[in-house]
């Protein structure tokens, strides 16, 4: 077989099977040469801000570049020497240095990631640090007895290289004690890791309501005849288009104490005035208004699927004598698979990443992990919020690995 | 949808069910979008309803709300509307500021967007195009990696852009290009998913019809494939201008007090003192979005009539 093609040449006597490999790989030039000037785009306004954030997740020199001494000394000793009067005038040095650069703060806040309370450790020795003579052992001390835990020796020893893993021991609700061992933080200090299941359980609630809710709704649009489908469709599309923040408002007019549905209630003597019922600024509101805006991205792929579903299936089970339950659960449902599962992805993706609806309507109770990394930035704690940025787009991304894998990108249809 | 003759009682009891269960699904989409647009007119600060708004009584209705959008920032909203009033309105006015910023970042993210995602989308929809898996779902991420994580990023790159090169460049952070570059970005996977999908129906045929009839691949474009896809791209652009006027988080996170938007004064709008005036703003969003959802609708209809696809 190849041994023809080869022979095979074209009009001006070239092997045809190398006129051909020449011809496909200029279209494939061509076409990536469309692409490139959008990937080039993308690449960086968006891949390499993201990559550069991630980095700050295990970078960090607020400490190890105020430490000069201090990281000689523990580059000449290995790790669990007890530290030394050698070490604490090294330490000495240093306090006297941030003390000249204003970095004590800088520095205690990066060893206060670690083991909490020590920043001003680090502030109040740093401003007695010209004071100190020799023997420093015991003049450190003297300030603060703190200055013998191993903990903060550990912490130390570890800060004083800029690449660090620490801001992930903490998103893992971890730390290490004494003896440099991981362990879990007390019970009611685990905040992060347990913020970031309870994302994924409030995530995984709202689509399932979704799930839910747009299944009857898809199943109507479907079978019913195009002209009313396309009108009660628009029911499901002007939610879609209205901005999100409008969206979040009108739930926040109907919600809250003073608002139209407690008014209604009160109005129907149903609640009395003073027993209004707390429906926002906590987990049922955010719950409430992220199913409202993210419903129409369950009922799209469910229709999309449904109306291709041949209805005489339905109608050939029933006449061999199933019953409507029967023909529902072994026919029709089966077939509603990929929509259910192009939805059920697509809503929990944008779920577990939503910020602005539980940033408003969320209260105490009804933040999600989103929430934590900008908390985290406003109080310029860089390292931190990337650390937990990192955390959430890897929980993203292999959600939307899967999906592609499943369902596919190119069948991601919007209205 | 009938049910068909032979339904037995329980079935139609069901049926009745499923068709109350569907109603209250429709009403619980669309009454908050309802609900807050005769609010918006009420003459009172008030969330609720009031009692002269029930009872049709016009006292109970007014246009504060709306005058209060235009006067507040103004220097001299007091003054008589006369030419110079309307001048300070037009540069001073906190909404009308906001309302010409969305406009422009709106504007310049969706042509940046809409020119390189059709570019793309011709590209992706080759059958020869390689990695076409890989680059789809890169640029399709914009949507799918939370907001907070895209401003965030975004936030460190643009206060430095020249980082990775290791010196200093200026900063991208409050400006307008910043806000618009990351607009665009945010907006092109809604670009691409609706021209993919426009020319999926393509019929590629055409282009080497085209071509034997001896037009170059330029003129095969403007002639023959553009005003094909032209519907698609209108659609993607809208929804990219959509994305952009309705995003607030990297705005947030990018501008400066000079590029605040409406989605950014609605913010601190909501978090600091809700007033009715956020609803009027709502209402007024309220009837562009369903402008624009009316344009899509026949944009998506007359697209699927040009490529003979049956209509839905």
């Amino acid at each position: 077989m190849s041994d023809v093609a080869s022979q095979l040449t074209t009009a001006d006597g070239r092997p045809l099977k190398a006129a051909l490999a020449t011809a496909q790989a200029r279209a494939k030039r061509r076409a990536f040469f469309l692409v490139l000037p959008l990937l080039a785009f993308i690449v960086i306004t968006f891949a390499v801000p993201i990559g550069q954030m991630l980095q700050r997740s295990v970078y960090n020199d607020g400490f190890s570049q105020t430490v000069p001494a201090l990281t000689q000394w523990f580059e000449a000793n290995p790790k669990g020497t007890v530290p030394d009067e050698a070490a604490y005038a090294a330490l000495a040095s240093d306090l006297n240095l941030m003390k000249e650069t204003r970095m004590a703060g800088d520095a205690g806040t990066r060893i206060n990631y670690v083991v909490s309370g020590m920043r001003s450790l680090f502030t109040k020795s740093a401003r007695k640090a010209a004071d100190l003579e020799p023997p420093y052992m015991a003049a450190l001390l003297d300030i603060d007895e703190d200055w013998q835990d191993p903990r903060v020796w550990n912490a130390m020893r570890t800060a004083s290289s800029p690449w660090t893993l620490d801001f992930y021991t903490i998103a893992f609700d971890r730390e290490r004690d004494a003896d440099g061992k991981l362990v879990k933080v007390d019970e009611n200090q685990r905040i992060y890791f347990k913020l970031y299941i309870k994302t994924f359980v409030v995530a995984a609630v709202i689509t399932a309501i979704c799930l839910l809710l747009a299944f009857p709704v898809a199943h109507l649009l479907a079978t019913l005849p195009m002209a009313k489908a396309n009108l009660l469709m628009i029911l499901v599309l002007l939610p879609f288009w209205t901005s999100l923040l409008v969206r979040t408002t009108s739930w926040i007019v109907l919600l809250q104490g003073q608002g139209v549905i407690n008014s209604i209630l009160v109005a129907l003597g149903i609640i009395g005035d003073d027993g209004r019922i707390q429906m926002i600024y906590n987990q049922t509101g955010t719950i409430i208004a992220m199913v409202h805006i993210l419903l129409p991205f369950m009922v799209l792929p469910l229709y999309s699927v449904m109306r291709v579903i041949p209805p005489s299936y339905t109608r050939a089970a029933r006449s061999l004598g199933a019953t409507s339950w029967t023909t529902f659960r072994r026919i029709y449902l089966p077939q509603t698979i990929p929509g259910i599962g192009a939805g059920v992805l697509l809503v929990f993706i944008l779920a577990v990443g939503y910020y602005i609806t539980p940033a408003l309507v969320g209260g105490a109770d009804g933040q999600l992990f989103s929430n934590m990394v900008q908390f985290h930035m406003t109080k310029a704690n860089w390292s931190m919020a990337a650390a937990l940025a990192t955390m959430l787009l890897v929980g993203v991304l292999v959600l939307y690995w899967l999906y592609d894998r499943l369902i596919g990108i190119d069948k991601l249809k919007l209205g | 949808m009938a049910l068909p003759t032979y339904a037995s009682p329980l079935e139609r009891a069901w049926h009745a069910t499923y068709l109350v269960i569907c109603v209250l699904v429709f009403v619980f989409l669309i009454s908050p979008i309802l609900v807050i647009v005769p609010l918006s007119f009420n003459a009172e600060p008030y969330f609720t309803y009031t009692e002269r708004m029930l009872s049709f009584d016009a006292e109970g209705y007014s246009m504060r709300w709306y005058d209060s959008l235009l006067t507040t920032g103004m220097q001299n909203s007091e003054a008589v509307r006369d030419g110079a009033w309307w001048s300070d309105l037009w540069h001073n006015a906190d909404w009308v500021k906001a309302a010409k910023n969305s406009v422009i970042i709106g504007f310049w993210a969706t042509i940046l967007s809409t020119v390189l995602g059709t570019l793309a989308a011709l590209g992706l929809s080759r059958p020869e195009m390689p990695w076409r898996r890989t680059i789809m779902a890169i640029l399709i991420s914009p949507m799918i990696v939370p907001i907070i994580i895209v401003a965030t990023g975004m936030f460190f790159f643009y206060s430095n852009p020249c980082a990775i090169f290791g010196f200093e460049c200026g900063r991208l952070t409050s400006t307008y290009t910043g806000v618009v570059l990351a607009h665009a970005a945010l907006g092109i996977p809604f670009v691409i998913i609706t021209v993919t999908a426009t020319l999926s129906g393509f019929d590629q045929s055409l282009i080497r019809a085209a071509a034997s009839l001896g037009a170059n691949p330029r003129r095969t474009f403007f002639k023959v494939v553009m005003p094909l896809i032209l519907p698609g791209v209108i659609s993607g652009g809208l929804f990219a201008f959509v994305t952009s006027f309705d995003e607030v988080v990297a705005v947030l996170f990018i501008a400066g007090p000079d590029q605040q938007t409406i989605p950014r004064e609605m913010w601190s709008g909501i978090r600091e003192q809700i007033s009715p005036a956020i609803l009027a703003v709502a209402t007024i969003l309220v009837v562009i979005s369903i402008a624009l959802l009316t344009v899509v609708e026949i944009l998506r209809r007359r697209s699927e009539r040009l490529r003979g696809v049956a209509a839905h």
